[in-house]
């Protein structure tokens, strides 16, 4: 470990939660339907936008009519993404859009890779510079980067409007919402994040890929493509999904430390600044700041455990002889899969940032973090995406865990369960119930079906034998749950011989439980948050007594990091002692 | 239930107009005329010919002619041997080659497996191999971890200090240069800590190889 290492996990902390404020209060403005200062340049198209789909973003849409409309857009995109890939190399497509000639990969994979990018996940089987065209990769993959993440953040927003709302059931209106998450939030930030990660280095062009001679005399064949523009809203967006097969380590993804740094605080910028806007909206800061200590101290817990578990190295470089402390000139570590720019503590502190939230970039192999280090993501995950999240989805899925201490917390003192005002009664704590359980329910069963399965073990790498094989295929279900889309990369589910598929299969076990673990942990749990706010949105507010619970304060903040902290164990626990525990615990090589 | 189908189909196709087409030319439009040479990936030539770019690590190995006068293969892949006049970048495991940069992959090499413990063994050897004539007091103690590591991208176009500065001795001796010439060389293509704070500094080997060959040249 080293002072800088410390310095940057600390310094980066501190410019979040400067940039998250101020965000989020613009964001609630948005939300609100307030004036920004944006409102000058972005009224026209947005009014423009709302023309063409013929929609009036004021006509208030109740849970059950919000949730239609999101089901039938996501449903829209899943078909015409589907078509895009499967049509990649078709004679209408122009050949400098395709200048390497790829053919579609099979449909099974298709199926794995659609079903990701429409929920935000963006676990990939594939490799993308092997795999898809640059077409592909523009108006299929980035228009999901986009919509995707709109998706998620207007369902938070939803809910909070459920929350707070006084005047019936209305929750506002999905297409409004989202024509301005992508006109007012989005759009903007990505513009400008583009920008700047080209004058850092990050490539954007639709050139075929380069031949270099090198010189020792060997040639060297260098992927290309337009990636600074997927690149931004892959991190601002939480999704994820690399333009390259090696993700956020590529050099032309993330050409430096100071990209490095800036792609970190594009995926965690949303979701912190969703805290805030939470706190504005229902009328009380504080309740935000509450939520948002919770989430930074869990985050901050993670890092520390995660860095210095890297630093220490790992078992195997021990038995070869290698000394891994900090030497004059090397920062020592477990530096196999990691790159020298970031090194350990850039790499423990992404890979933090990304399985808290849904984002699952990495810039680093997870599959060769150390036992303890590789058990962080597994934690974060097992948490389900509460401490930050996704963009929105980390909002909604903490507000139902808010709703179950509120409950406990009741309980505790025997009152009625009140938040914000609201009684709580047993049909919200039923559907916040069922909500956060789901995905956890979702990711042990496919993992179970796939440990005990001779189709799900065909997926795990030839080099993982012992505990290492069960982590990397628990590790892919548990993120394909949590739409989260990192992995132990090891685990396959597309044999690809030959760069452009020709003669490339998928794994059907693999790809089609994963495909319909990403689905259904993805719009079930909106539906219940949804459910939730149509219940409360309904519900006359009655002013706070004296025995009223506070869901501002610091008691609160250790009820409901003790609540995250139980249901994540109690539902992982065994699982997770089969795998990353016994090998943080134990010397022994398989 | 008709009204939320067609506005689906609607929002889709503009959308994706808007997102897919309109934002990213946008951005490229942009892009390549206010920064060209990073936007198309910090080309490197050298009298006129593409030797590779910037950001992306190459393998300094050569060919090992057999005794036919052709390059040998071994299952379709060309035979090579580190060419110690050059610094060496990190071990690399792409397919189809050290730095393949059409097909990058992780290693995937946990670490309890003793396939990890193996590579590592293997590398530590070479490095020894390699270096050991020309710097007598390394042993494995000495060895930083970066050099017997594969990176997460295997096209790491960098290298950790330390590393290079064992690997100086060797590049000295092998050119007839001094060891302080060869590593103000080395600190002039060291990019330090992303802000002065953040990330670890690194040698961009690539291009100290090749100023290597400019002053060798000179000479």
């Amino acid at each position: 470990m080293t002072f800088s290492g410390w310095a940057t996990i600390v310094l980066f902390a501190v410019i979040l939660t400067a940039l998250a404020m101020p965000l989020g209060s613009y964001m609630a403005k948005v939300y609100t339907g307030k004036r920004v200062f944006l409102s000058p340049l972005l009224g026209g198209p947005e009014r423009a936008l709302y023309a063409i789909l013929r929609v009036d973003p004021k006509q208030q849409q109740d849970w059950k009519a919000y949730a239609k409309s999101l089901l039938f857009f996501s449903l829209a995109g899943w078909l015409l993404l589907y078509a895009i890939l499967r049509t990649q190399n078709a004679f209408f497509v122009p050949h400098a859009l395709n200048p390497l000639g790829y053919h579609p990969a099979p449909w099974n994979v298709t199926f794995n890779t659609v079903s990701s990018f429409v929920t935000n996940t963006n676990w990939q089987y594939y490799s993308g510079e092997t795999t898809m065209s640059y077409l592909s990769q523009m108006i299929g993959l980035t228009v999901q980067n986009w919509l995707s993440a709109a998706t998620g953040i207007v369902v938070a927003v939803a809910l909070i409007r459920g929350i707070v709302g006084r005047s019936g059931k209305g929750l506002g209106n999905f297409w409004g919402d989202m024509v301005r998450t992508v006109l007012y939030l989005l759009g903007p930030i990505s513009v400008i994040g583009a920008l700047v990660l080209v004058s850092q280095g990050v490539i954007e062009n639709f050139t075929t890929y380069l031949t270099a001679h090198t010189i020792t005399g060997l040639t060297q064949t260098i992927a290309m493509g337009p990636v600074a523009s997927q690149e931004v809203i892959k991190e601002l967006g939480t999704n994820g999904g690399g333009f390259f097969n090696v993700n956020s380590a590529h050099p032309f993804e993330n050409p430096t430390a100071f990209t490095n740094l800036f792609e970190m605080l594009l995926v965690l910028l949303i979701p912190a600044s969703l805290v805030f806007a939470y706190g504005r909206m229902t009328g009380n800061r504080r309740q935000g700041i509450a939520i948002y200590t919770t989430m930074i101290v869990m985050f901050l817990g993670a890092v520390t455990v995660a860095y210095i578990a890297e630093a220490h190295g790992s078992p195997a470089q021990h038995a070869a002889g290698l000394h891994t402390h900090v030497i004059s000139g090397s920062g020592g570590g477990n530096m196999e899969g990691k790159e020298q720019r970031f090194g350990i503590a850039g790499s423990a502190l992404f890979d933090v940032v990304t399985t808290v939230t849904s984002c699952g970039a990495v810039n680093s192999a997870i599959e060769s973090f150390t036992g303890i280090g590789g058990a962080v993501p597994f934690a974060n995950l097992s948490a389900s995406e509460v401490i930050f999240g996704g963009v929105g989805t980390g909002l909604y899925s903490i507000l139902l865990y808010v709703l179950l201490a509120v409950f406990i917390g009741g309980l505790m003192v025997g009152r009625t369960p009140e938040w914000l005002g609201k009684k709580i009664e047993a049909r919200e704590i039923k559907l916040a119930g069922l909500g956060i359980l789901i995905t956890p329910l979702a990711a042990l069963f496919c993992t179970a079906m796939a440990t005990a399965s001779k189709g799900g073990r065909a997926s795990i790498s030839d080099l993982s034998v012992g505990p290492q094989g069960f982590s990397e295929t628990f590790y892919a279900y548990l993120s394909q749950a949590n739409n989260n889309g990192s992995a132990f990369a090891g685990y396959t589910g597309f044999i690809q011989p030959n760069a452009g598929n020709l003669g490339s299969h998928g794994v059907t076990f693999a790809d089609l439980l994963g495909g319909f673990d990403m689905l259904f942990a993805r719009f079930a749990p909106i539906l219940f948050a949804l459910a939730v706010a149509g219940s409360l949105a309904g519900k006359r507010v009655s002013p706070a007594g004296l025995g009223t619970m506070r869901t501002d304060n610091s008691t609160f903040v250790v009820l409901l990091i003790g609540v995250i902290v139980l249901v994540g164990a109690l539902t992982f626990f065994p699982a997770l002692l089969l795998g990353p525990i016994v090998q943080g615990l134990t010397g022994h090589l398989y | 239930m008709r009204r939320d189908i067609l506005t689906s189909v609607i929002a889709i196709v503009v959308f994706t107009i808007l997102l897919g087409l309109v934002y990213p030319l946008f951005i490229t439009g942009v892009s390549q005329v206010a920064f060209p040479g990073n936007a198309n990936g910090q080309k490197i030539y050298v009298n006129g010919k593409l030797v590779g770019s910037k950001l992306i690590g190459q393998s300094f190995s050569s060919p090992v002619i057999g005794k036919n006068g052709k390059p040998e293969e071994k299952e379709e892949e060309l035979v090579t041997e580190p060419d110690a006049k050059y610094f060496q970048s990190r071990p690399s495991a792409t397919e189809g080659g050290a730095y393949n940069a059409a097909s990058s992959t992780f290693s995937n090499r946990g670490p309890n497996d003793k396939a990890t413990e193996e590579a590592d063994a293997e590398n530590i050897k070479a490095y020894l191999e390699l270096n050991t004539p020309y710097d007598p007091t390394l042993t494995v103690a000495r060895i930083p971890v970066d050099a017997v590591n594969t990176s997460g991208s295997n096209l790491d176009p960098e290298i950790s200090q330390a590393n290079a500065w064992i690997q100086a001795h060797r590049i000295a001796a092998k050119r007839g240069l001094s060891l302080s010439t060869v590593n103000g060389l080395i600190s002039k293509y060291t990019d330090s800590r992303g802000l002065g704070f953040s990330g670890e500094p690194g040698v961009n080997v690539l291009e100290l190889n090749l100023a290597l060959d400019r002053l060798t040249r000179g000479k």
